[in-house]
């Protein structure tokens, strides 16, 4: 079916050129790039249809893996010091900014547009790594705190994370849209499994390799590329995802999938209004709501005893 | 502070216990002087409106239906149920009225709401007796805890209306609009508090629907924002049934709905919220796991079991109905605890003595008993103190099951009632484990005498609201609600906010 490029520029030549090497582009989940197990692909072309690779087609037992990799991952990414999170997420954008050039040409060749242009997309997704590296210690003092209750009580509100996170990457941001919603559910500590962009999966599945050598446990993030639809309704009706991020869904489908979600009482962030006639501006700077959709607030009263005149009352 | 009260109850029934079980004979609970409260206080009319733009009104189909005293059965008073027409009716009041009230400065608003806390505090009393004979909850609580914790909680997000700016949610957060509130029938005013106080001082204007068990003393806040001068159509009140409120849920023109009651209508609130823009807050079922380590302060873990579970009858959404209790204290405890079961006084709610009222309704009772009989049927080992029940009204002897796995419908189930089922546990590990075993998550309890055991397992624990070394305690500056099905969003605190701003 796929119609292979014809080697660009060496026809005229008599010597023949180097034959590059194609990257078979796989799944990332758990930690290992498996193929989908149902032996599906899609073709995955440029724009202007010309073909780039198969991805994977990822099946429902592919997102019920990821998820189950996704829920194993959990105890101990939540449980990490926020130092620990913050200089991991650092390490991504350390790692990002050494394979550049590649994502670039990924991105411009995803979303057709020039060098520069994909240029500007890439480094401002690096930055956002940086920026949310930077959030993880933070977040539980802007977001928590303790409470002047009216009793003998010390009483103090944090935020923790709220499980697994269901992620629809946006459909047409391929990587400054992605890097923008998978990095504040993990700064957090929530593990997730995400979906890439249905035409645009390529940047997706390179980035799974660029959190392989990040020090980002296995089955924190877990990329699967496909039909968005297909993939995402195991997802939304899955009873051990905690939570939902609907991006990449249409009216239509972010509906669909809000109503399955609350089988199990899912927090929902629902699709975000679209800016302008351009879409979505993924290079705004963010604030914290892409967080605090998917932390808990758990509040701990404890006694405090009063050790005044009239005595020790613990 | 008023509110200290609530916060000292365990304290004080601790050291009545410590009298008492100090005795070698003691008198029999029901050997107490009836020391009622006087009903005289409270003037409940023989009928009542709905309550849309500042007017009582009957319902458009003209329905009314009739509220009981649940510990007598006696016919309190009739009272219009709102059907679709009248929600439209209501929700176009509190539109019309949201364009005024939410271009108030907030400190007038502000001031609305201090007068509103205010007057609460000076009808306390005349509520309590009201609260306690449409729910059927001893005065005890009303008196001590309900009434002080909803006068507190009006004082507390009055002074947040013109601070909205400094609450974390960026420089000038706008109201969401009108709000559909539906709240259940176990803290009546409480409930109506902890959602028309943010809503109002956040700037939206509110339609509130009270359970239909209990629907007395939102119309009789009705008539204090009356008093209060509030303008007409920024609070509506219309009691009625499930219908009502799920003509609230989807009424076009409401833009943030919250809900407090069961998971099940709690799902089925998500899925006709679906795809709107419509902001979302439940605060669902629960199933509390009380957990009980071998080093616990015995006497003060058992004050805080019967708090966590005989609290209103233990209808309560963050109940401590599961004890988790280290197995090498059970028998110690569990000897402890009935003894204590002993001495609770079961009888007319509005006896200054009574620890435990009557059960809401029927349809709870019955729900209750079949839930216990199932306990039974299915194995575990059931056990009331000698208790006896009065002969017109619903009740229900607080029940204690031993013998209990995580296998059983009551160790799974809310039963929202006095019954409580012991498991028990070895290590730390497996408690967290059997704790967090459960769809719920909303609230928990640690007994232990060691600081960083607690601080370890509550880390540990998925729930939101966690009780060390205490239980049931509330406060409006301590934000609650639950993890998993026990819903999303907070109420209370500078987080309660959140679910009434535009962030």
């Amino acid at each position: 079916m796929s119609e292979k490029p014809k080697n660009p520029k060496n026809t005229e030549k008599a010597e023949p050129q180097r034959l590059s090497v194609f990257k078979t582009y796989k799944l990332y989940v758990g930690g290992k790039f498996p193929r989908s197990e149902s032996g599906r692909v899609y073709e995955v072309t440029d724009p202007s249809g010309k073909w780039l690779a198969n991805a994977p087609l990822s099946s429902r037992k592919d997102a019920r893996d990821a998820v189950v990799a996704a829920r194993k991952a959990f105890g101990a990414w939540s449980g990490a010091t926020a130092y620990n999170r913050g200089q991991v997420l650092y390490r991504v954008a350390e790692m990002l900014e050494g394979r550049k050039a590649q994502f670039v040409q990924e991105v411009a060749d995803a979303e057709g547009l020039s060098k520069p242009k994909a240029t500007v997309q890439v480094d401002a997704a690096i930055d956002r790594w940086v920026w949310y590296a930077g959030w993880t210690d933070k977040i539980a003092q802007v977001v928590g705190g303790g409470n002047p209750v009216a009793g003998p009580f010390f009483n103090l509100s944090s935020p923790e994370p709220t499980g697994v996170v269901a992620v629809l990457a946006p459909q047409e941001s391929s990587f400054l849209g992605l890097v923008s919603v998978i990095a504040p559910v993990i700064a957090t500590g929530n593990t997730a499994v995400v979906i890439a962009s249905e035409r645009s999966p390529l940047p997706a599945l390179s980035l799974g390799e660029v959190l392989a050598t990040s020090d980002v446990p296995g089955g924190v993030v877990n990329v699967l590329s496909g039909r968005t639809a297909e993939i995402a309704a195991p997802l939304a009706a899955h009873q051990d995802v905690n939570a939902i991020d609907l991006a990449g869904a249409d009216d239509v489908l972010a509906k669909e999938l809000e109503i399955a979600a609350a089988d199990n009482l899912k927090r929902v962030l629902r699709p975000q209004p679209v800016d302008n006639a351009d879409g979505i501006d993924w290079f705004a700077t963010p604030g914290i709501e892409r967080m605090t959709a998917f932390l808990e607030t758990k509040t701990v009263w404890h006694p405090t005893g009063s050790l005044g005149a009239s005595g020790s009352s613990y | 502070m008023s509110t200290d009260n609530a916060n000292n109850m365990d304290k004080r029934s601790s050291s009545a216990d410590k009298q008492s079980s100090s005795m070698d004979k003691r008198p029999s609970a029901f050997e107490y002087a009836p020391a009622p409260e006087s009903r005289a206080i409270v003037d409940i009319a023989p009928s009542y409106g709905l309550f849309i733009d500042g007017e009582f009104t009957e319902a458009a189909d003209g329905k009314v239906f009739k509220t009981v005293s649940p510990s007598t059965e006696e016919v309190l008073s009739e009272v219009a149920q709102a059907g679709s027409e009248d929600v439209d009716r209501a929700v176009g009041a509190a539109r019309k009225a949201f364009e005024k009230w939410s271009a108030l400065p907030g400190s007038e608003r502000a001031k609305y709401l201090f007068r509103i806390a205010r007057i609460i505090q000076e009808r306390s009393r005349e509520l309590a007796v009201l609260e306690t004979l449409d729910n059927g909850k001893p005065i005890k609580e009303t008196r001590d805890a309900d009434l002080p914790l909803v006068a507190a909680h009006f004082f507390y997000y009055a002074g947040w209306a013109d601070k909205l700016g400094h609450a974390g949610f960026g420089a000038n957060p706008r109201p969401l609009g009108v709000a559909g509130q539906v709240i259940p029938w176990n803290f009546p005013l409480l409930m109506l508090a902890w959602k028309i106080a943010p809503a109002l001082a956040a700037g939206n204007t509110v339609v509130l629907k009270p359970a239909e068990t209990t629907p007395l003393s939102a119309l009789f806040f009705a008539d204090i924002c009356r008093q209060a001068g509030l303008p007409r159509g920024v609070v509506n009140i219309l009691p009625g049934y499930g219908d009502a409120g799920a003509s609230i849920v989807a009424h076009p023109d409401v833009d943030k709905v919250a809900f407090t009651g069961s998971t099940a209508v709690g799902k089925e609130i998500a899925r006709t919220v679906a795809g709107t823009r419509k902001k979302l807050t439940l605060e669902l079922g629960g199933k509390g796991a009380n957990i009980v380590f071998d080093d616990a302060p015995i006497d003060q873990a058992v004050e805080g079991i019967v708090t966590g579970i005989f609290f209103n009858q233990g209808q309560v959404c963050c109940a401590g109905s599961r004890l988790l209790v280290q197995e090498s204290v059970q028998d110690e405890l569990l000897h402890s605890l009935k003894r204590r079961l002993s001495t609770l006084r079961l009888g007319d709610p509005l006896d200054k003595n009574t620890d435990i009222g009557a059960i809401n309704s029927a349809e709870q009772l019955a729900r209750i008993t079949a839930l216990a009989e199932q306990g039974e049927a299915e194995g575990a080992e059931r056990w009331s103190p000698a208790c006896e029940l009065p002969s017109a009204g619903y009740w229900f002897a607080p029940t204690l099951f031993t013998n209990v796995t995580q296998a059983h419908t009551i160790a799974r189930d809310e039963i929202f009632g006095p019954v409580l089922s012991v498991l028990t546990f070895r290590t730390p590990e497996e408690a967290v484990a059997k704790a967090n075993n459960t769809p719920y998550g909303l609230s928990a309890g640690i007994w232990t005498e060691k600081g960083s055991r607690i601080l370890a397992v509550a880390n540990k624990l998925r729930a939101g609201v966690v009780w060390s070394n205490t239980f049931n305690k509330f406060d409006p500056t301590s934000p609650f609600g639950g993890y998993k099905e026990s819903g999303f969003g907070r109420e209370g605190g500078r987080h309660g906010l959140e679910a009434y701003l535009d962030v």
